[in-house]
Parts: C-alpha cells; sequence; structure tokens
C-alpha cells in the first residue's frame, strides 16, 4: 500500500465490506470507489440504521466511532457516474480503532423529501453532527430530541450549504436591521431553560442559570456554556457554539483549490501549516501528485513545531486557569523563540499558510538548520522545569485528577480523539497507526495515560511535546536533498523553470496561477493527527478549479459536544478545569 | 509637633504614607512579577514606570462612575468604603515603631481582628448589591472563606497572647525582647500566614474574585474608583497583613541599633510583601470546597492543640 493512503483500504476494510455484502446484499443501491480507497456503500434511507448497527456490533472488526456525519447538495453536480440518483446525500463516516480502518456510507435523499431516521441512540455523538446537517442543508432527522440551529443563529433564515445560498454578502441584498427586527432577535436570544432541557427547580432546590460566555475568561474563545447550578453545583451544562462561524467549508467552494490553503490555517489557528497538511495531501490524492522526500520531511518538521507551539499554549491555559499564574508567561517565551524560527522559514508566525499542493511554498532558508538546533537545545530543560512547576504541582494535582473522567468507550461514543483518546489508556495515534507524509519514517512513541481525567490529558500532551522534539531532531539530521515542490503539472504555482522557454509551459502556468488547478473528478477523505485529535477533510472534486464539496472535520467539535456528559455533579471550578483540559479553539469548532 | 503615639503627625503621616504604599504595591507587585515571569511589566510611565500608579489613578478618576441600574445603589456604594475605613482602622493599632502610632490599645489584638470580621461585610455587600450572579457566587464564597479563617486567625495568635500575657500590640512587641515569637509560636505563624492570605482573598486563595471561573467575583460590576478602592483596599490588607505578621511574630521594630526601629519595621514587612507576591507567582488555586475543608479539617484541630501545648507548658514552667 502506498504511503499516504491514510484512510486505509487494509486487509482489515475488506473483511468489513465482505461483511456489509453478505449480510446487505439486497439491500446496496451501489458500491463507490473513491481515490483514497476507503470502502464506500450506498444504501436506503431505511436500512440505514441497521447497517450502521451492524457495522458497530457485529462486524468484524467492529467499527466503534461514528467519526463524521455530513451531507452533500448533489444537484449541480456533473459527474456522478455509477452512483443513484439524489438530490442530497448524507454521509456517514464510520472509524475502526482496533481494526484501524474506516467505512463510508452514502444515502441518497430525493429534493422534495429529505428525511432520515436518527442514529443519536447509536452514538451519543451522533447528535451535533446531525444538527449541523440540518442547520446547513435542511435535512431533517426524525427522531432526534433536539434537532435545532447549532451554529446558526435560532433566528437564521435559509440554510447555507444549498448551493443556492449565496457564499457572498455582495450577492446579497444590503443588511439592515429594522427595530422589530431587533426587537425580535433580542426576544430570540432569551435564555429559557426548558428550551436548553432544564428544569426550573427541583424538590429541594430552586436552580441557578448561570450564563458562562461567550465572553468569559477561560472559555478560550467565544464559546457559551449554560450552567444549571445548585449551589455551586453543576447540575448540567449545556454547551452552545457558533459565535465563531465562518462559513469554513462554504468558502472551500468558492476558493479555487490553491487560495482555500491560507483559509485552512484559520480553522485550528494554533495549528498553522499543520492545517495545510490534509488538504493539500487530499488535493494531491486527487490529482495523483506524488511529492518529493524532502517535502515530506519538510512537512513533518513544520508541524510538529506548530504542535508544541499549541501544546506549550494549552500546558500554560490550563495551568493559569486552576490558578497558576506564572507558567505561561514561560510557555510564551518558548512559544515566541519558536515563532520565530516558523517566520524565519515560512515568513509568517501563526498562519503561514505555506504548504502548496504538490510541495512547499519555498525551500528551506540558508543556516535553518543552526535555529532548529537552538530549539532542540534549549526546549528539553524547559519541559522538565515545567514538569516539575506544574505536573508535580500538589494543588494542581488536586484540582485535575479525578475530574472529568471519560473511559475509553466513552470517548469512542462521544467522538475524542487525539490526547483526550489517548488519556483513557488507548495508545491510537493516527501518525503511528496510518503514518502519512513520512512518519514511518520516524522514530517517537505515543504517550499515553490511564485515567482520561483532566491531569492525564494534560500529562499525555506534556510528553507529546518531547516527542514532537524527537521527530524534530530526525528531521534536522535526515533531511533528504531534492526538490521542494513536485514537478507534476497539478502542481501549483507550478515549477517556473521553463516557463519562459516554450508556449505549452506558459500557457499552463497561466492558466493554473490565474484560474487555478483542475482537479480531476473524484472523492477523497485526509486526515492527520491535528494539536487537537484527527482532523480530516473530505473533498469532492467535480473537475473544476474549486471544490464541489469540502467537509472540515474537526476535533474540537466532537469534544466540546461531551461537555455535559463529564461535568454534571462537579463545581464551577471543576468545570474550568475540564473546559481548559479538553483543549479546543473556537474555530476549530465553529470553522 | 512631635513624635509619640497619637499625636496629629503621628496620625497623617501613618495614613499618608500606609496609602502611598499601599498604591505603590500596584507598580511593586507588577515589576516583580513580570521579573519572575520573563517579561518586562510596567516600564513606560516616568522612571522604571514607577509613574504607572499616577496613570493608573488619574484614569481611573476620569472614569464614569457608573452604578448599574438593577444594583441595590446603597449597598453597592457603601461596600468599597467599608473596606477601606476597617482596614485603615485597623492600622491605628499597628505599633510601627516607638512613638509612631495612632492608639496605644489595650486591646489591639481583639480590635484587629474585629475590624477584620467587618471587612466581610463590604465582600458580601458588594457582592450581593451588585444583583449579578458572579458577584454573588463571588460574595458567597467569600463570606464562608473569611468568616472561617477569621477563626484560625484568631486562634493562631492566642498562643502569642498567653506568651507575652497582653493584647496589647506595643506590649507585645516588647515582650519579644529577649527572642521573637515565631521560633515559640512557629505552627501558630504559620497557620497565621495562611488565614491572612485567605483573609485578604489573594492568589493562591483568591478564590471569591476567582479571574478564570467567576471573572471578578464580588467586584464584577464594579469600575472607576469604586473599584480603585476595592484594589487599593487588597494591597492595603495586605500591608496589614505584613504588618501584623511582623509585629506578633518577628519583634515588630526591634532589631541591632545601627539602623532606626522604623527602619526594621519597614524591612521585614517588605520581606513578607515580597513574599506574598512571590507566592502569587507561585501557586496555583485549590478549590474553593478543598480550601474550606483544609481550613476545617487541618487548620482548625492544629491551631487548637498548638493553643493547648503553648498553654500547658506556659502552666508547667510557672
Amino acid at each position: 500500500m502506498e504511503l499516504g493512503n491514510n484512510t486505509a483500504s487494509s486487509a482489515k476494510a475488506n473483511d468489513a465490506l465482505e461483511y456489509v455484502r453478505r449480510e446487505f446484499a439486497a439491500r446496496i443501491l451501489a458500491e463507490q470507489a473513491t481515490c483514497e480507497g476507503m470502502p464506500t456503500v450506498w444504501v436506503d434511507r431505511q436500512d440505514i440504521k441497521a447497517l450502521l448497527r451492524a457495522l458497530r456490533d457485529d462486524a468484524s472488526p467492529r467499527f466503534e466511532m461514528l467519526f463524521d456525519v455530513t451531507a452533500i447538495d448533489e444537484r449541480l453536480r456533473v459527474h456522478r457516474e455509477g452512483q443513484p440518483d439524489s438530490a442530497f446525500t448524507v454521509v456517514y463516516h464510520l472509524m475502526s480503532f482496533r481494526g484501524n480502518c474506516d467505512f463510508r456510507i452514502k444515502v441518497p435523499l430525493a429534493e422534495n423529501d429529505i428525511e432520515l431516521p436518527t442514529v443519536t441512540d447509536l452514538w451519543a455523538s451522533a447528535s451535533w453532527y446531525e444538527r449541523e446537517v440540518w442547520d446547513m442543508f435542511g435535512i431533517t432527522f426524525a427522531g432526534h430530541p433536539n434537532l435545532h440551529r447549532l451554529v446558526l443563529p435560532p433566528t437564521w433564515e435559509g440554510h447555507p450549504l444549498r448551493k443556492e445560498h449565496p457564499a457572498r454578502a455582495t450577492e446579497m441584498e444590503p443588511y439592515s436591521l429594522s427595530d422589530e427586527d431587533q426587537d425580535y432577535e433580542q426576544e430570540a436570544l432569551k435564555f429559557k431553560p426548558e428550551d436548553w432541557g432544564m428544569k426550573r427547580e427541583s424538590e429541594n432546590s430552586e436552580f441557578m442559570f448561570l450564563n458562562l460566555g461567550p465572553n468569559h475568561p477561560s472559555v478560550h474563545g467565544a464559546f457559551r456554556v449554560a450552567l444549571q447550578l445548585d449551589g455551586e453545583v453543576l447540575v448540567d451544562a449545556v454547551p452552545d457554539i457558533g459565535y465563531h462561524h465562518r462559513g469554513a467549508e462554504k468558502m472551500g467552494e468558492r476558493q479555487t483549490w490553491h487560495t482555500f490553503i491560507p483559509y485552512t490555517d484559520r480553522i485550528d489557528y494554533l495549528g498553522g501549516v499543520m492545517n495545510n497538511l490534509p488538504y493539500v495531501m487530499a488535493v494531491e490524492k486527487m490529482a495523483g501528485i506524488k511529492v518529493p522526500e524532502r517535502v515530506k520531511v519538510i512537512r513533518i518538521m513544520l508541524c510538529e513545531m506548530f504542535r508544541i507551539c499549541s501544546h506549550l499554549l494549552f500546558y500554560g491555559t490550563f495551568t493559569q486557569d486552576v490558578g497558576q499564574l506564572s507558567p505561561i508567561f514561560y510557555m510564551f517565551v518558548e512559544r515566541e523563540r519558536i515563532f520565530n524560527i516558523i517566520e524565519s522559514i515560512c515568513g509568517a508566525r501563526m498562519h503561514p499558510g505555506w504548504f502548496r499542493i504538490g510541495g512547499v511554498a519555498q525551500d528551506l532558508p540558508n543556516g535553518w538548520e543552526k535555529l532548529v538546533q537552538e530549539l532542540l537545545d534549549f526546549m528539553p530543560p524547559r519541559l522538565d522545569e515545567y514538569d516539575s512547576m506544574v505536573m508535580n504541582n500538589g494543588i494542581l494535582k488536586r484540582r485535575t485528577q479525578g475530574i472529568g473522567a471519560y473511559d475509553t468507550e466513552q470517548a469512542f461514543n462521544w467522538g475524542v480523539t487525539g490526547a483526550g483518546l489517548r488519556a483513557t489508556g488507548l495508545e491510537w495515534d493516527f501518525r503511528k497507526q496510518r503514518p502519512y507524509s513520512g512518519y514511518d519514517q520516524m522514530e517517537f512513541d505515543v504517550p499515553i495515560a490511564v485515567n482520561g481525567d483532566c491531569y492525564d490529558r494534560c500529562a499525555v500532551r506534556a510528553e507529546e511535546m518531547r516527542q514532537s522534539l524527537r521527530i524534530i531532531k530526525q528531521c534536522l539530521d535526515n533531511m533528504p536533498l531534492g526538490e521542494y515542490k513536485s514537478d507534476h503539472p497539478l502542481t501549483t504555482p507550478p515549477r517556473k523553470e521553463n516557463t519562459m522557454q516554450d508556449i505549452e509551459t506558459l500557457i499552463n502556468h497561466f492558466l493554473s496561477v490565474s484560474w487555478g488547478p483542475v482537479i480531476p473528478e473524484n472523492e477523497v477523505t485526509m486526515a492527520v493527527e491535528a494539536t487537537k485529535g484527527i482532523n480530516s477533510y473530505y473533498l469532492i472534486s467535480d473537475g473544476g478549479t474549486n471544490s464541489y464539496r469540502t467537509r472540515i472535520r474537526t476535533p474540537s467539535f466532537a469534544h466540546l459536544q461531551m461537555i455535559p456528559e463529564i461535568s454534571r455533579g462537579f463545581m464551577v471550578s471543576d468545570l474550568i478545569a475540564i473546559i481548559a483540559s479538553i483543549d479546543f479553539v473556537m474555530a476549530d469548532v465553529d470553522r | 509637633m512631635t513624635w509619640e503615639v497619637g499625636s496629629p503627625l503621628s496620625i497623617i503621616s501613618i495614613l499618608a504614607v500606609v496609602i502611598v504604599v499601599a498604591a505603590m504595591l500596584i507598580w511593586v507587585e507588577r515589576r516583580l512579577l513580570s521579573f519572575w515571569q520573563e517579561r518586562l511589566g510596567p516600564n513606560r510611565v516616568g522612571y522604571f514606570g514607577l509613574l504607572q500608579v499616577v496613570a493608573d489613578m488619574i484614569k481611573i478618576f476620569y472614569k464614569e462612575d457608573w452604578i448599574p441600574p438593577f444594583a441595590d445603589k446603597f449597598g453597592f456604594v457603601l461596600a468599597p468604603a467599608i473596606i477601606m475605613m476597617v482596614i485603615l482602622l485597623s492600622f491605628a493599632v499597628v505599633p510601627f515603631a516607638p512613638g509612631v502610632g495612632v492608639i496605644d490599645s489595650n486591646i489591639g489584638v481583639l480590635f484587629m481582628l474585629a475590624m477584620a470580621s467587618l471587612g466581610a461585610y463590604s465582600v458580601m455587600l458588594g457582592g450581593l448589591s451588585s444583583n449579578n450572579k458572579y458577584a454573588l457566587l463571588g460574595a458567597l464564597r467569600a463570606t464562608a472563606q473569611m468568616v472561617s479563617y477569621e477563626v484560625f486567625m484568631g486562634i493562631s495568635l492566642l498562643g502569642v497572647v498567653a506568651l507575652s500575657g497582653s493584647f496589647n500590640l506595643r506590649e507585645i512587641v516588647l515582650a519579644q525582647q529577649d527572642g521573637w515569637y515565631v521560633i515559640p509560636q512557629f505552627v501558630g505563624f504559620v497557620i497565621f500566614l495562611i488565614a491572612g492570605i485567605a483573609e485578604s482573598h489573594r492568589l493562591p486563595f483568591d478564590i471569591p474574585e476567582a479571574e478564570q471561573e467567576i471573572c471578578a467575583g464580588y467586584h464584577t460590576e464594579y469600575s472607576g474608583m469604586k473599584f480603585g478602592m476595592f484594589f487599593v483596599g487588597e494591597y492595603l490588607g495586605l500591608v496589614l497583613i505584613s504588618s501584623l505578621i511582623t509585629v506578633l511574630f518577628f519583634g515588630g521594630w526591634l532589631g541591632p541599633a545601627f539602623l532606626p526601629p522604623i527602619i526594621w519595621f519597614s524591612i521585614k514587612v517588605f520581606c513578607f510583601i515580597g513574599f506574598f507576591i512571590l507566592l502569587r507567582a507561585a501557586v496555583p488555586r485549590p478549590r474553593y470546597d478543598q480550601l474550606m475543608s483544609y481550613g476545617w479539617l487541618v487548620l482548625l484541630p492544629i491551631s487548637l492543640i498548638n493553643l493547648l501545648v503553648t498553654a500547658a507548658i506556659i502552666l508547667s514552667m510557672q
């Protein structure tokens, strides 16, 4: 199997496919081949639940996690050879951790009848995913307990990811807000506990409702949690997201393949070029580009630097949220040093947008080895110091151990990936299990913990930084020589050597820079172990210069949904520790 | 005018010095913290940023003196005044040096404890009258915390009272000429120190105003000079606690004769202020219920045992 084939068409996946063929033979509408090789079957909506349940419980391997649910507006799609008729297609992406493979199921829906059964009773994580699909496409899920707007305001009209919905404000009437509309909007924002599934009082006490956010010192962005309190004890905590929604997926359909790259930087805005990676890998997969070894190693090196940056920020804010003031300042000093290195390589600090389809923007600058060596020299002693300052601190342990704990099964049920999953004791790192972009050449360990509480989540990330340093050291020692861009014609921007020599190359160059590259029609999902969990891009090309559908599956989205489950019965202070330990950024949740 | 206890010169100088020192502590704390945290801190206004406090004061005086329409106005205005008043009144019994002080009271220790109790009302009133849920949570936490820690604070210094045989702070200082009470009363000192931090609700015990949890707690709704009074009140409290530790356990103004007594007093006080600031830079915040159970289950028995042992030793020596 070729490297970078990271949604794994392994033998296990074929077993699962065989199982589905056997058990659901008559009910499979079609099988679809996608270029990453993930088994994809079409079934009718009355069979979807049975199929999902069978894959979760009976198949071998079992698919423990509902990784993603999304939809496609197929009405303007030209290339649908071999696929059943469909106006809207709902896509379920399942993931098996024990079998290390994925499964994709599609359900076709006619334009005038867009309802299908909910799967919230199979996976708790389905709730938000289905709400988001309703929000964005208007597809309803029969039996969903709470099918309301999720990321858009409650008064929003329309479903933005439908093709008829405009992507730019300039395509719409100028915005105005009359007094009546203002009153209406404000009335809609009023907090009514019943709407959030909360009671006003119990037998013994009257509850207090506390609105934590959208602006609060420790919700890490514009994020709101509605708290139902009995004294200071949490009866319920319901997260409310969408304050940071910018329509990144819609922009993905509007921008060309190349010009969407900088937008990906802003998805997990602490992850920098880490966000570029799944996107460019997905486009390269469809285009059939193989990138040179040097590109792979440069990408890994930059990604690991950003992983350290992101983890440092997490580490600092986590300690600050439990009241330790100083570590965050030390960690910002480190982060600043790493950003200086990143800046001298990429020219920008937090959002370099530096990866390109088929390579990276420039070659490494002269003297980069010295800068990276300095990083490797100054970091380890500082990390040890943080361990003694933070992880060994008695008060911090008492504040975080046993708080917000969940086990591996719960993590599967809620779609938790990344350090939050490894803290429950499952040694599962995308970089190890499905090495992409040359991670199979790197030696590193996957740190795990056992209790799955706030402390463990922090401990896992603290150790991951050391492993990232190990990887960076290997990149430094073994940086291959060669090109920083692939020779493929769809590499964007193309290499320039022959541009001024012959007319063919000049025309090619001109077109792929002005219109952007034309990517052959296909579908692909590419995922990476991002800073906060598994981040994947599901791209559909209809053979144009831009994407037909860009689905961005982010880890933070799934993680936030779990807050009520792990915070009930704790106190407000614990909730702050739990929120801090999740390590999310709102841009990564709302997109 | 002469330097004697209760003279106008004494009173006016003490008032002025205490307030100026408390205000300057804002700058001292910010600079010290930034020094420990690898950053610069305020260094723009005046030499080393010394005039930062002046700039802040000008700003704070020119801010709109806003009272939220939903607040209870009387309590809202009264609360910051109470905290300033009771802490400044506490300074009345502090013996700064021979001849320097406001009153020489025979019940100095009791007066100081009484004023500390009244301080709880300020925080409670401020939180309740704000009519804000975060302020309410802050006030609840503050009331529970201050009322509890007052108990251990009182008991912890009874050992000192027993040793010196006096409630008069000046006599307590003089009784330490043969040795500071920190040595026989080390346990009492530690408990007093912890209770003192809890009383002045500074990090790590700033639970009533824990920014990361409940925004600014009881003073969430305050702005302008009213906030300024809470703010300076916190630093006044810091000076007060440091002064009391100095007086009760570290021999007050006593020290070798090459420096005048008031300088010895100041040096000791500043050492403790520095310690409190360092503590703030170093230690995370326990949870509210952890702090309470720590107080009642650990500090209370220890302070009682300390008192009993001290009393037993005193009796057996007689």
